[in-house]
């Protein structure tokens, strides 16, 4: 039984999509904390750029244009789901796993011919804050994941259809993450 | 996100629940329950705070007598005292105040004051406990490892820290590390339901401005720990690869930089201390308006005075870097900023008094502890402002004279106003009342001594004592035999001060079960949580309270009780 204190609105926004957005609150000082100094040091450190010249655009160009795409199915399972269709918004959740899914593919061998290159985590300060802000991040690629495969295997059988829009917030917040991380660990050089 | 759970839903309207035996463990260990994991929180915390002072009394046994074998321990070694002071600083900060305060009273008081049956979300709420209570363990574990346990302070500054070679304590820095980062995502999760079930679940006709202050504090000091420990989160995952991948994020022979560590931990470790003061104001907010029958003046006033306090507290971290070597004019900066804080926190303590005068004080062992915070923290507070202004700063920076200023607020926000909330809402909590007398004998058993041992500390820091020094004879220019006196002051009063928390816990444990019984509402006070039996069942009310009035209509002309409870219909 859930309490009677989850379904009350006081505020008239559904507790659920509330509690999202805090969880993104406290998100955004994470990666804004480790960003930050990011930036700061590489203001300071000229030779960053060097190090920096060695990440592969192109593939971070492709992996941003398929984070982004995998929004457009999140956008629509919500569509989905305020219509009432719960086994279409299942299959477009399971469409942005998918872009999720391509997106990890691509790091990974992206991350595999720079390890095979020797650039590893301790080859210097640029190489440290890119494995460790990319990894941060992909670790939240793979919640987000997890999440959405949960949520919609639920949302086949129409329960908690409320929960599309909440998991679909939450990868826009991916996405948006990775916006600023491309142009400061790729194009930056 | 709070799926059917079958197991602790209401009975009514759940046939399977009628043949599913609650079990023992299952009641008080995995309970979904706001009451039991705020009482949860509430007893570990204070566990951990007898282990925090065992500390403190070995290693001002050790200062007092130096060399000498202390009772219950044995003789201390360097490697010891640091791991005794850092262990004291994190336990007593990490896993007394922090749980006790915002964990414990928030989980227990938010959702009877606001008139919900629970958290919005149980079982988020058991899984913070759950991580809390895995963190106590690793740092517990921590703390006997081989080597030892972290001694590089509870700031844990590079490269002290980060290097092993440096700390020579291999595990117990990354083990201590581990603990502390469970332990903020247990906070974070918590704070999102205090947030979330404040802002959505408050009783029908319960305004913003009808919410109870400590609510309020308990909600802000929420914010502030989710806006300020982000950074802090990223900063302890740079430091465990630097202890443990070799990194060299804060290295500074390889590039990185020891300074951004202690940006990045005094950006939360400021607004920290408001964490833990506002649950403590609000508390001490709640105990006074009871116990002096006068409505809180300037109620929106407070509620603004916190928020400017939170804001205001952004801005303040770099004080904790005057002598790091940051740029002069920066520090300029941040001395404005320091000294500006003050102002708000001046104001509430005016407010207070405000509250109190002309009222009907009734001199009980709640008050007694909230008047006594006022007094005690208002020394920590005045004390602050020598410390912010940049110039005194690095005269008086790592002395005694910062132990004795942040000791006059910590231990007035840790113990004091804990111990005014515990003695008001014991009733609520365990339906039996705390012995009066004892209670009393407790208090200026705590707080006389607890003058002697800092005001001591004040004067010793002055003199340019140093502070994280295990014996002073080993450092000719510090070694001052004149001030032993004072050291050995200090540690008596500490002793004393320690020999009188048997009498509460005596109290405690007997009043649990020999208690005099407490009705619903025995101090005739008006928030919701004393509308219901004490201790409140599970879901809190038979029907769920509706709310006619703000919290604090006490002595209304006109009427003829001196009491207007906030959900009796007008």
């Amino acid at each position: 039984m859930r309490p009677i204190a989850t379904t009350r609105s006081a505020l008239g926004m559904p507790t659920g999509r509330l509690a999202v957005w805090w969880v993104i609150v406290s998100e955004i000082v994470i990666f804004g904390g480790l960003l930050a100094c990011y930036v700061m040091n590489r203001v300071s450190h000229v030779e960053w750029g060097e190090q920096a010249s060695h990440t592969n655009t192109w593939a971070g160009a492709f992996n941003t244009l398929v984070l982004l795409s995998s929004s457009l199915s999140a956008v629509l399972a919500h569509k989905a789901a305020s219509e009432g269709n719960g086994p279409k918004a299942a299959r477009l959740l399971y469409t942005t796993c998918l872009g999720g899914l391509t997106f990890l593919i691509v790091k990974s061998f992206e991350w595999t011919h720079e390890i095979r290159e020797g650039f590893v985590l301790q080859s210097g300060g640029f190489w440290s804050y890119y494995y460790v802000a990319a990894g941060l991040h992909a670790f939240h690629v793979i919640c987000g994941m997890l999440v959405m495969i949960w949520v919609a295997s639920s949302a086949k059988k129409n329960q908690d259809l409320h929960r599309v829009e909440n998991v679909g917030i939450y990868w826009h917040f991916v996405d948006l993450v990775w916006i600023f991380l491309f142009p400061l660990l790729y194009i930056a050089k | 996100m709070t799926q059917h759970d079958d197991q602790h839903g209401h009975p009514a309207g759940d046939a399977h629940a009628a043949h599913h035996e609650i079990g023992w463990f299952e009641k008080y260990f995995y309970s979904t329950d706001h009451k039991t994991i705020g009482l949860q929180y509430m007893i570990t915390g204070m566990l951990l705070a007898i282990l925090g002072a065992f500390m403190a009394y070995v290693f001002r046994m050790q200062l007092a007598f130096p060399g000498q074998s202390v009772p219950g321990f044995g003789v201390v070694s360097p490697g010891q005292y640091n791991m005794l002071i850092t262990n004291h600083g994190t336990i007593m900060i990490f896993w007394v105040a922090m749980p006790v305060l915002v964990a414990g009273f928030g989980n227990y008081l938010i959702p009877l004051m606001i008139g919900a049956d629970d958290m919005v979300f149980p079982r988020l709420n058991r899984l913070s406990y759950q991580i809390f209570f895995l963190s106590a363990l690793v740092l517990l574990t921590s703390l006997v490892v081989q080597n030892g346990g972290f001694g590089g302070a509870w700031t844990a500054y590079p490269p002290l820290s980060a290097n092993r070679d440096f700390n020579l304590t291999p595990l117990g820095s990354s083990l201590w590390l581990v603990a502390v980062a469970l332990e903020f995502v247990a906070f974070l999760l918590g704070g999102i339901n205090f947030i979330v079930t404040s802002m959505n679940s408050r009783a029908p006709g319960m305004k913003a401005f009808d919410v109870p202050i400590v609510v309020w504090c308990i909600v802000i000091a929420s914010v502030l720990f989710m806006t300020s420990v982000g950074p802090l989160i990223a900063g302890a995952v740079m430091l465990l690869f630097d202890q443990t991948l070799g990194t060299s994020f804060f290295n500074p022979n390889r590039g990185g930089d020891p300074i951004l560590w202690q940006h990045l931990f005094w950006f939360f470790g400021h607004p920290e201390v408001y964490v833990v003061l506002l649950p403590a104001m609000g508390i001490v907010a709640e105990v006074m308006t009871v116990f002096a029958r006068k409505k809180l003046f300037a109620y929106k006033t407070v509620i603004y005075t916190i928020i400017a306090t939170g804001v205001l507290s952004f801005f303040v971290w770099a004080h904790h870097q005057f002598v790091a070597g940051i740029d002069p004019r920066m520090a300029n900066i941040f001395t404005v900023t320091t000294l500006l804080i003050s102002i708000p926190i001046a104001e509430m303590c005016f407010v207070y008094i405000a509250t109190l005068y002309g009222g009907a004080i009734k001199f009980s062992t709640p008050m007694l502890w909230a008047l006594a915070f006022m007094a005690e923290f208002l020394v920590g507070g005045v004390t602050g402002i020598y410390l912010g202004a940049s110039g005194l700063d690095v005269f008086f920076h790592d002395t005694y004279f910062v132990i004795a200023h942040f000791h006059y607020t910590f231990f007035p926000i840790a113990i004091i106003a804990t111990m005014s909330g515990i003695t008001m809402w014991f009733p609520k909590m365990f339906g039996r009342h705390l012995n009066e007398f004892w209670g009393k004998v407790h208090f200026w058993g705590t707080i006389i001594p607890f003058n002697g041992i800092f005001i001591p500390l004040f004067i010793l820091g002055a003199a340019g004592e140093h502070r994280r020094v295990f014996d002073y004879h080993n450092f000719p220019h510090l070694d001052t035999p004149e001030l032993q006196a004072m050291r050995i002051f200090a540690t008596v009063s500490l002793l004393v001060m320690l020999a009188f928390q048997p009498i509460f816990i005596i109290n405690y444990v007997h009043s649990l079960f020999r208690g005099r019984k407490a009705e619903n509402n025995p101090w005739k006070a008006n928030t919701l949580e004393w509308s219901t039996s004490s201790p409140p069942p599970h879901g809190n009310w038979p029907e769920l309270p509706t709310c006619y009035r703000g919290p604090y209509e006490y002595s209304h002309p006109g009427r003829e009780l001196d009491y207007w409870p906030q959900d009796e219909k007008a």
